[in-house]
């Protein structure tokens, strides 16, 4: 390709001055063309692209960037340079402008840590391999998450970011495992079980108290480790000296023999404190992290009696199963104890047994999940922990987590909690937004009037047709002749082969017939538009079609789900399952479907990709994706409404197409020629002029695009 | 040297083969046996179902004919076809039949796997009846005392299509197997490769690792057939971390972020 040639000054300057809006701003850009002006061609058009994609997004990011460019061009590569400029829009995204530029202005910062990345390991990258790593581990099921430090609260390992303290990737990502296994051993082997928080307070110096506590801990747990997995003790062991050579005082090991027995325990490391409080400590290595007493006390104190209720609940559930058939005997006098229990902190595995007055009885999955938990924090099981629960003594929904109503969101103040987040595609920054809309799926009011049935009548000679028609269509035994192998003999294909060996050929091996069923396993998700301009007939079209849609797809077996979606504004998408796929076609989705009422905008892309979710989680050989709609992708107030809209449709059904979905448009808009071929592809879509004939049109164009 | 080739109802194993009784079920097959019960062994893959049936087998002093179920087994391959020979038909007795007519035990392993309506043929040799209908001969095929029908499933699979009708179900006596103990799998492994006692020890404690993620990643724990395989490995000369890798963590899962993880259980443990 020819380059372009350089622009001049009088060139830069009307772009740069017509990117950075300078007649409404009053930013001085002389600089600017100075600096680009001695620049060759083609880094000149890397830069001013680039100031227009940032321009689209916020002018004075731009005008930031063209500033400290040449700076950042002297360190870094192109590519580089790309993901310094996205990382500044994606905290515009996310927090806003400020921030944004303070990311444009750390160009050093972005160097170091750029330097750190090329050998360091990324949490989100590691994650994948590191939590099925912890769960493998026996003990409390912990979780990971990202944090401002390392340590553990005793529920979730919370680890840096990126780790870089080494040279080398592979290095690093054992500094990472290493410290997960450290933290996995402070919650399995009971560092937090005695009282650190009223141990602390009694003294005179607590940070270096509890820094003690810490290095004795190490020395424990680096002992159990090392009896239980010496794989992993001799990569901590190497990893140690890698960063900080042999740092042990030297009275150190001799000080702290006692907690390298296989008796030791916390309470141990914790008496000795006392005696070494004076001495000089090793220093932590970086995968030691930190002790945070006052954060595992607060997660214990939510825990304990949440466990309490979980087990005590589920052993009323196990009385009154017990006592299922027998009414004679009243549940509620039942003795349950935990039999052959050893403390948690010295045990290889959690070996108990649970008895129901004096016999052993099988512990549910879930129950012995909440045991080992509660051994693990209380070094027992508590006689009060073994009493079932009376009626109506714990409500369990207050201990759970994800109580929130989705409805309650809109009217308190505003939060994200328990939705999900799309990413979405800015066409001018030519790069996504991430988490950009929330997704959330409502309820909709089911609406009894009769309405399905209403349409039933209206089009009982179509609907009889349409059964016949998807009938023919249904899945069916053939049967397959001249097989190698079958059930039957194929007399044909033996006379034939008779013959054949009569007169000297070679006889043919298919000889069979076979039955065999032809299975079409298809999956298809309709997603309704619910948008403000349905109104009136179009909504009312809408809901017949979808009534003599299912009959049809009834009658044909194909599995599908119906969902309606709507918006207003990128916080507030929504999703209205009329039939998810478990459903069956009953009175309940008869009235949802006649429940369809109009909202209010079609943010697109958000829809299919959360449909586009759910549709993927089916298993099926052919998954479709049909949308019903009456116009373009538009939202309030927002960019959403031009060609913004649609190139991220037009992307959000590029991933729909990577995952193995078809997707197809059934739209009434008669100007959906004009962009409809631009995102769904020429062939995927139909427009239907008239609305009336919406209903008798899309069982026929299902049969269509599936047979 | 030469491999041999014999009627699989003509063979018998003579020695013993290696089981460890994990509760009662050899007494409970046995039992099964002489009241001329057929029987259902329920189990996760490679703990041992075949072993069983291979030890009981000798035991009881019967030959055992195996059919692995696959979803294109026919019920003529179960009964038996006519073939083309000379100019003349001639029946051939499929495995079940020839079991049914020498009197030994037929084992259909992993049973669900077979087409539902070949499944039912087995339905009048499993209860009182005990008689197979040759439908294309046209023939009533009666057991002797000695024969014995035997089918294996794996419960843990998760797929709809592929459970066990009720109609089928109701005729067995079940015997359920799971891995064996800690204790009990670490003398298995042993015994059956001769790796010394703490080599079998982390070996049996990784198959516990692996199987706390079935589940979260993984369909199936490692199971103690491929523990032998590793351990088998190992005797002869294998390093530790590669025969987990070879033969339990590349078994187990495609996934690239499971295999790195399990992967670095196995590097933990040795």
């Amino acid at each position: 390709m020819a380059q372009p040639p350089a622009l001049d000054r009088q060139a830069l300057q009307q772009r740069l001055d017509e990117d950075l809006e300078v007649e409404f701003s009053y930013r001085d850009t002389t600089p600017l063309v100075e600096m680009l002006s001695e620049m060759p061609p083609a880094r000149q058009t890397f830069i001013l692209d680039w100031v227009r994609r940032i321009a689209s997004t916020h002018i004075e990011i731009a005008y930031q960037f063209a500033l400290h460019v040449r700076s950042a061009m002297e360190r870094m590569d192109e590519p580089m340079i790309e993901a310094w400029v996205l990382r500044a829009m994606d905290a515009y995204d996310s927090s806003g402008l400020h921030p944004a530029i303070k990311a444009i202005q750390g160009v050093d910062q972005f160097v170091r840590q750029g330097r750190e990345r090329a050998s360091g390991v990324l949490f989100e990258e590691q994650v994948g391999v590191l939590l099925p790593f912890l769960h493998g581990l026996s003990g409390r099921r912990l979780k990971l998450q990202q944090g401002d430090a390392l340590y553990t609260d005793s529920e979730v390992i919370y680890l840096p970011d990126v780790m870089a303290h080494l040279p080398d990737r592979r290095d690093n990502f054992l500094l990472y495992k290493a410290a997960v296994a450290y933290h996995w051993a402070q919650a399995r082997y009971g560092t937090f079980h005695p009282d650190l928080m009223g141990y602390l307070q009694g003294q005179a110096a607590p940070g270096k108290a509890l820094r003690c506590f810490h290095a004795l801990e190490t020395v424990r747990l680096t002992a159990r480790i090392e009896r239980q997995l010496p794989g992993l003790a001799r990569e901590m062991r190497h990893l140690e000296k890698r960063l900080q050579g042999d740092a042990r005082p030297a009275c150190w090991a001799e000080l702290t023999r006692p907690l390298q027995g296989p008796q030791a325990r916390a309470e141990d490391s914790l008496a000795l404190v006392e005696r070494l409080l004076g001495e000089p400590l090793p220093p932590p290595c970086c995968f030691h992290g930190e002790l945070r007493p006052e954060a595992v006390a607060a997660t214990l104190a939510a825990r304990l009696p949440r466990e309490k209720a979980q087990l005590r609940v589920a052993l009323k559930q196990i009385a009154d199963e017990l006592h299922e058939g027998h009414p004679q005997q009243p549940a509620g006098h039942d003795r349950f104890e935990i039999a052959d229990q050893e403390p948690p902190q010295l045990a290889e595995d959690f070996k108990m047994e649970l008895q129901i007055n004096g016999k052993s009885a099988p512990i549910p999955d879930g129950v012995k999940s909440t045991l080992i938990s509660i051994t693990q924090d209380l070094g027992e099981v508590p006689n009060d922990y073994l009493v079932p629960a009376g009626p109506g003594e714990y409500d369990l929904r207050e201990y759970s987590e994800e109580l929130l109503d989705p409805e309650a969101v809109w009217s308190g103040a505003y939060h994200e909690q328990g939705a999900f987040f799309y990413k979405e595609w800015d066409y001018r920054r030519k790069h996504y937004r991430k988490d950009w809309c929330v997704m959330r799926e409502m309820k909709i009011k089911p609406v009894y009037d009769g309405f399905v049935e209403q349409v039933m009548h209206k089009y009982r000679r179509l609907i009889t047709h349409l059964r016949k028609t998807f009938e023919a269509m249904r899945d069916e035994d053939r049967l397959l002749k001249r097989q190698v192998f079958g059930d039957g003999v194929d007399i044909d294909a033996f006379v034939e082969a008779w013959a054949d060996v009569h007169t000297g050929l070679e006889m043919s091996d298919r000889l069979f017939t076979r039955m065999h069923r032809e299975e079409r396993n298809i999956a298809v998700m309709f997603m309704v538009d619910m948008s403000g301009s349905t109104q009136g007939w179009v909504n009312e079209a809408e809901r017949e079609a979808l009534v003599l849609l299912a009959e049809s797809l009834e009658t044909l077996g194909d599995r599908y789900a119906i969902y309606g979606f709507t918006g207003l504004s990128r916080k507030r998408c929504e999703v209205f399952p009329i039939k998810r796929f478990d459903e069956p076609y009953d009175t309940e989705v008869k009235a949802r479907i006649s429940g369809i009422r109009p909202g209010d905008y079609t943010r697109m892309g958000a829809a299919i990709r959360h449909l586009s979710w759910r549709l993927g989680q089916v298993e099926a050989r052919t998954k479709l994706l049909i949308t019903l709609s009456d116009g373009k992708p538009d939202d309030y107030h927002d960019a959403y409404r031009s060609e913004y809209g649609i190139e991220d449709t037009r992307q959000a059904l590029f991933e729909a197409h990577r995952d193995g979905i078809h997707a197809f448009c059934i739209t009434i808009d008669e100007k959906g020629q004009d962009y409809l071929p631009h995102m769904y592809g020429a062939a995927n879509y139909t427009v239907i002029s008239e609305v009336e004939k919406l209903p008798l049109k899309v069982s026929d164009i299902y049969k269509k695009i599936t047979s | 040297m030469q491999a041999h080739s014999q009627k699989p109802e003509a063979y018998f194993i003579q020695e013993e083969p290696y089981y460890e009784p994990v509760g009662d079920e050899i007494g409970i097959f046995e039992a099964a046996y002489s009241k001329q019960l057929p029987l259902l062994l329920k189990g996760p893959t490679g703990c041992g179902k075949t072993r069983f049936m291979e030890h009981m087998a000798w035991r009881l002093r019967r030959p055992l004919i195996t059919v692995s179920c696959h979803d294109d087994l026919t019920a003529s391959d179960l009964v038996g076809r006519f073939l083309v020979k000379g100019g003349e038909t001639l029946w051939v007795d499929g495995p079940l039949a020839a079991a049914v007519r020498v009197g030994g035990i037929c084992y259909l392993d992993e049973i669900v796997e077979a087409r539902k309506d070949t499944t039912v043929v087995i339905h009048p040799l499993a209860d009182d009846r005990r008689v197979l209908p040759m439908e294309k001969v046209g023939e009533l095929l009666e057991a002797s005392d000695d024969f014995c029908l035997a089918i294996s499933y794996n419960p843990g699979y998760q797929s709809v299509l592929k459970d066990l009708k009720q109609s089928t179900r109701q005729r067995f006596v079940a015997l359920e197997f799971d891995y064996p103990e800690a204790g009990l799998e670490r003398k298995i492994i042993e015994n059956e490769t001769g790796v010394d006692s703490q080599t079998a020890e982390r070996l049996v404690k990784f198959a516990h690792m692996t199987r706390n993620l079935k589940g979260s990643g993984l369909d199936e724990g490692a199971s103690t057939r491929l523990l032998v395989h590793a351990a088998k490995l190992i005797t002869s000369g294998i390093e530790p971390v590669l025969a987990c890798r070879a033969c339990i963590a590349q078994a187990l899962s495609d996934d690239a972020d499971m295999l790195a993880a399990v992967n670095e259980l196995s590097a933990s443990l040795f």
